[in-house]
């Protein structure tokens, strides 16, 4: 009762700090800025913010943080219509929401889609708010009781969803994750600072890969090319079928599971150091099993868009416990954010633990601020998408330019080293060959997502257990077998046991035919070489730093006896099997009227252009060259529309203050920007 | 031939001198343009923080109220972004960069990522911080202003890697006799206050801006017990109290009040010179190799102005604690400070780092 004493005037005193017209004016400000940088795939919160962070200087405490907020907020809402219209996973929030929303969106539902997806965002937002209203003032204990071995708990959680998302071979399924768990491993690792698969002469390697390039490759870039070999619009026949009333009618039909998604995402949300990278998984997953029907998982199933988007928003609020009370930021916007908040007002707003006791009631004005932003966001959104789905009607060969245009800047962004382009082509290469043979590429995507919490958190686990083990054998299992573990390790049992019964009926890449051996067995060894290498890599580091090498050993090896069983499996079977499936041999792939290397072969030369020229005179000619080439425009069109794309790139850019590739001209000769 | 390249040269000279004079002659107005100021490290470090706090003051004192934006570009555990400032020139004067302890060590250090060099650049701000170590409730009972009956207790302490900062606190603990087991991998010292508060972790150490924003609540609770500072730098160069924490002990004391550990010798003058490196000069401002003296001594005046405000002590003291902040020829000193270690301490750190962690930088 003493709880509610404090909590309800600070909770009247923040609803009056909101309530001003001018507050929300500045909040409506910050949606409709943080709308706009979220059309950017991989720009993210942390570009809007920095912007701002100049203007915050001495601002009004509730202003800046309503147009902090507002930003904030509506970027992982945003970022959905990349992934339902492209196919292109805008951030970490919506990678799962692309396995469902995009083959929606291909079967001509975008609008539906989407506005099943916003209103679960604004709902799992609303949940999220409410939750953290109630549960902030007890929150310290119970994040303090989620250490290493129940975070590395709910990182095995998060990876057992693989078994659910293997597709009809769980050890294509297993092998893909562990290959995407080695790519994960390659650079300087975390502990002892060895090296995996890098070089000191390769800089760009020894900090691994950005999982922004590596979602972008397996994802966007194997659903582009294969729309563009095609020469077709996203939505088959160009129509749209369904209409945003259906979107919300469909989460009113599943509106407990998006509560039931909307509470997984608040709890994953407050434990810090797992941030947004499991939640929408554990949430499809959990959609999935609960799911009578699943087969039309992978199809477009709308349940499948309605759990991940619930629980992202969600997880936003969740992940504001971290922040406020311990002062460690979830994410990298939400590090600027706290940067910011100080900077507000004379400055003595001290986020931290001291947050709850002086300043409760800005910590309420921040919570529902975020939920206010929300509502605004998804109203704008929904109003938005009959329109924006529009795009899915349009020939794809005259958006594909651009989007190659979008992905490189955005893979760009995330290293600002032109090596992002090779990796995210490298990485694309890998995306295709996996969706063309039948390997789960979510699999993939989530092992290399989880590769270094599992490798962390193991690590130092062990340690800290074999430490405690030291003292008294009670003290270790104690530390080991919580409470939260045990029931952490039934579900994480469950869920894979179920999500092998019920793997075969999804198959998020679609039917699949069969074909001859030499294509699947050539992928497979290919595979399995580059697994052997980089176990003798890995093998090779020193024994005292064996919390380097102890993952990618035990990972690599699983990975490698998935694929010799492959191996012997393909050799005694007959031709025409399922586990022969490729793309190529029958399908919409293989009936396409261009080659895929010749249609890679544009991405190729946008990115070679750039080594030479730099990237917006490489884009003038690649705009130019694909529209009147490859789309068979007239001179009017192409310029109107290479105009229209470069303008934008450089509006987008100049305005978040952004840079593009240089090339080797750059280097030569002084430009003025945009050019240098 | 002689005289003919005389006057080549006496012409060359001249249009030189004439080249380096004309700038000058010209105010330096940064009207309508943007400074970027380069920081090589992520959002969410330390380092953000300081040039977060900086910059809109620098944007105020700067002629023409520039915009001040920082740029992140982490990457190699700051080689990268430094390496990439290597490479860049003098053009208007828009382009600053950021420097912390963790681009120094590894430059003292010689990792093989490094390819800058700090003597080429202008150095135009500089300033300190300090640290504190504290112990667990349990534990901190034993200590007594000596380590004496902290040498059988078993230690555990989140490190971010003992060629970071860490080498500091790590060293420091160890010539106390402490036996204290680095957990490494953590991203940033916010994640090793987690660790000892859910108890995994039974010391820690933080700067002194994370230990007045986040440790001090538990020493008020009783759930930490401060153990002790790595002190400040007088301007003979002793080790002093750190003027942020006056009523907490200093290693240097703690060293003395405790068996076996000694304030001379080779163990001592390598920490000490890794702490100097570390904390009291830790993070810099330069501009870029190139710059004219002009541009150098608008931004020089522009900093001791930020200094000279008159809230600056209250608004800095929050943000970044009680440091002195060092401009024009004091940053030329500091520079000198943070980046000049004796080759014995390096060499001692170096085969220390080798026998205790397996680190080797080669």
């Amino acid at each position: 009762m003493e709880i509610f004493a404090t909590a309800l005037p600070a909770l009247g005193d923040a609803w009056a700090l909101i309530l001003q017209p001018v507050v929300l004016g500045y909040l409506v400000l910050g949606v409709v800025m943080g709308l706009a940088v979220g059309v950017f795939p991989g720009l993210g919160g942390i570009a809007g913010l920095s912007l701002l962070l100049p203007f915050m200087f001495g601002m009004d405490p509730v202003l800046g943080l309503a147009l902090m907020i507002g930003m904030v907020a509506v970027v992982p809402t945003s970022d959905t219509f990349a992934s339902v219209l492209m196919g292109i996973p805008g951030s970490s929030a919506s990678q799962a929401t692309v396995l469902d929303g995009f083959p929606m969106a291909k079967n001509g539902q975008a609008a539906r889609a989407l506005a099943a997806a916003f209103t679960s965002s604004l709902f799992g937002g609303l949940v999220g708010a409410t939750f953290l209203t109630m549960f902030i003032l007890v929150a310290r204990p119970i994040v303090l009781a989620f250490g290493l071995p129940e975070m590395l708990m709910i990182t095995i959680l998060g990876l057992s969803m693989v078994a659910i998302l293997a597709g009809r071979f769980a050890l294509k399924g297993l092998a893909a994750a562990g290959l995407g768990m080695m790519i994960g491993t390659i650079g300087e690792a975390d502990a002892g600072g060895s090296l995996r698969m890098a070089t000191y002469d390769i800089p760009y390697l020894t900090d691994g890969l950005k999982l922004v390039i590596v979602g972008l490759g397996i994802f966007a870039i194997p659903e582009i090319v294969s729309l563009l070999r095609q020469d077709r619009s996203i939505a088959k026949g160009a129509s749209l079928g369904a209409g945003w009333m259906d979107g919300v009618r469909d989460w009113m039909a599943n509106k407990w599971l998006s509560v039931r998604c909307s509470i997984i995402g608040v709890v994953v949300g407050i434990i810090p150091g797992l941030g947004g990278s499991v939640v929408d998984w554990i949430a499809y997953g959990h959609t999935v099993q609960t799911t009578k029907d699943k087969t039309n998982f992978g199809k477009g199933e709308v349940r499948g868009v309605i759990g991940p988007e619930s629980s992202n928003n969600a997880k936003e609020g969740g992940g504001l416990v971290p922040t406020l009370l311990f002062g460690i930021p979830g994410s990298g916007s939400m590090a600027i954010f706290i940067g910011a908040i100080a900077l507000l007002g004379s400055g003595d707003i001290e986020v931290g633990p001291a947050m709850l006791k002086n300043n409760l009631d800005i910590t309420y004005s921040i919570v529902w601020l975020l939920a206010l932003a929300n509502v605004v966001g998804t109203i704008l959104c929904i109003a938005a998408s009959g329109g924006i789905a529009k795009l899915t009607t349009i020939r794809f060969t005259y958006l594909a330019p651009f989007l190659f245009m979008l992905i490189s800047f955005a893979a760009f962004q995330s290293g600002q080293n032109f090596e992002d382009l090779l990796a995210l082509f490298a990485i694309g290469l890998i995306g295709i060959f996996l969706r063309r043979f039948d390997w789960s590429r979510p699999a993939f995507l989530i092992g290399f997502v989880l590769s270094n919490p599992v490798e962390k958190f193991s690590n130092q686990a062990f340690q800290i257990a074999s430490f405690r083990f030291r003292k008294s054998f009670e003290e270790g299992i104690d530390y080991v077998f919580s409470p939260i573990v045990i029931v952490l390790i039934i579900i994480t049992l469950v869920s894979v046991v179920l999500g092998l019964r019920q793997a075969k009926a999804i198959m998020a890449e679609g039917e699949v035919q069969s074909g001859s051996k030499r294509a699947p067995l050539i992928f497979l060894l290919v595979i399995a070489a580059y697994l052997v290498v980089a176990l003798i890599n890995a093998n090779m580091i020193p024994d005292y730093n064996l919390t380097d090498k102890i993952i990618p050993l035990v990972v690599g090896s699983l990975a490698l006896l998935c694929c010799l069983i492959l191996l012997v499996q393909m050799m005694r079977r007959q031709e025409g099997d399922a586990i022969f499936a490729d793309k190529e041999v029958a399908g919409e792939d293989a009936d396409a009227p261009y080659g895929l290397w010749s249609t890679l072969a544009w991405f190729a030369g946008l990115i070679v252009a750039t080594w030479f020229l730099g990237f917006i005179l490489a884009l003038v000619g690649f705009l130019i060259a694909f529209l009147r080439v490859r789309a068979g425009a007239g001179w009017g069109k192409t310029l109107i529309l290479a105009a229209c794309g470069i303008g934008f790139m450089c509006l987008m850019a100049g305005a978040l203050n952004r840079d593009f590739p240089p090339g080797l001209l750059q280097g030569a000769v002084d430009l003025p920007w945009p050019l240098k | 031939m002689t005289k003919f390249n005389f006057t080549r040269r006496a012409v060359m000279g001249f249009i030189a001198a004439a080249g380096i004079a004309a700038p000058a002659a010209a105010e330096v107005d940064f009207t309508g343009k943007t400074i970027e100021w380069v920081i090589p490290f992520s959002e969410t470090g330390g380092s953000a923080k300081w040039a977060n706090f900086f910059g809109p003051l620098l944007s105020e004192a700067l002629p023409g109220k520039p915009t001040v934006v920082v740029k992140f570009m982490p990457g190699a555990g700051s080689t990268k972004g430094a390496n990439w400032f290597q490479e860049q020139e003098h053009e208007d004067g828009t382009l600053l960069f950021g420097t912390s302890g963790s681009t120094q060590f590894p430059y003292l250090l010689g990792d093989p990522r490094v390819r800058y060099e700090y003597n080429d650049w202008n150095p135009v701000m500089a300033s300190g911080t300090g640290g504190v170590a504290y112990l667990n409730a349990e534990d901190g009972a034993k200590f007594d202003g000596s380590a004496n009956a902290l040498k059988d207790t078993d230690f555990i302490y989140g490190s971010q890697g003992a060629t970071r900062l860490d080498l500091v606190p790590l060293l420091a603990w160890q010539m106390l006799g402490m036996n204290v087991e680095p957990v490494f991998g953590i991203k940033g010292r916010g994640d090793g206050r987690l660790m000892f508060e859910r108890g995994e972790a039974n010391i820690d150490y933080q700067t002194s801006s994370g230990y007045l924003g986040g440790s001090t609540a538990l020493v008020n609770d009783g759930k930490a017990i401060p153990m002790m500072t790595w002190g400040a730098l007088d301007a003979d160069g002793n080790i002093v109290r750190d003027p942020t924490f006056p009523d907490i002990a200093t290693f240097k004391e703690v060293c003395q009040a405790t068996d076996g550990c000694e304030t001379s010798g080779d163990a001592w003058d390598a920490w000490k010179a890794f702490f100097v490196a570390g904390f009291p000069v830790q993070k810099l401002a330069f501009l870029p190799a190139g710059t004219p003296q002009d541009v150098i001594d608008t931004y020089t005046k522009a900093f001791q102005d930020v200094v000279a405000r008159a809230d600056f002590a209250e608004i800095s003291s929050k943000r970044v604690g009680k440091y002195p902040v060092f401009t024009g020829e004091g940053a030329q000193g500091a520079l000198g400070t943070a980046t000049q270690v004796p080759d014995s301490a390096k060499a001692y750190v170096t085969d220390w780092l080798q026998n205790a962690y397996g680190v080797s930088l080669k």
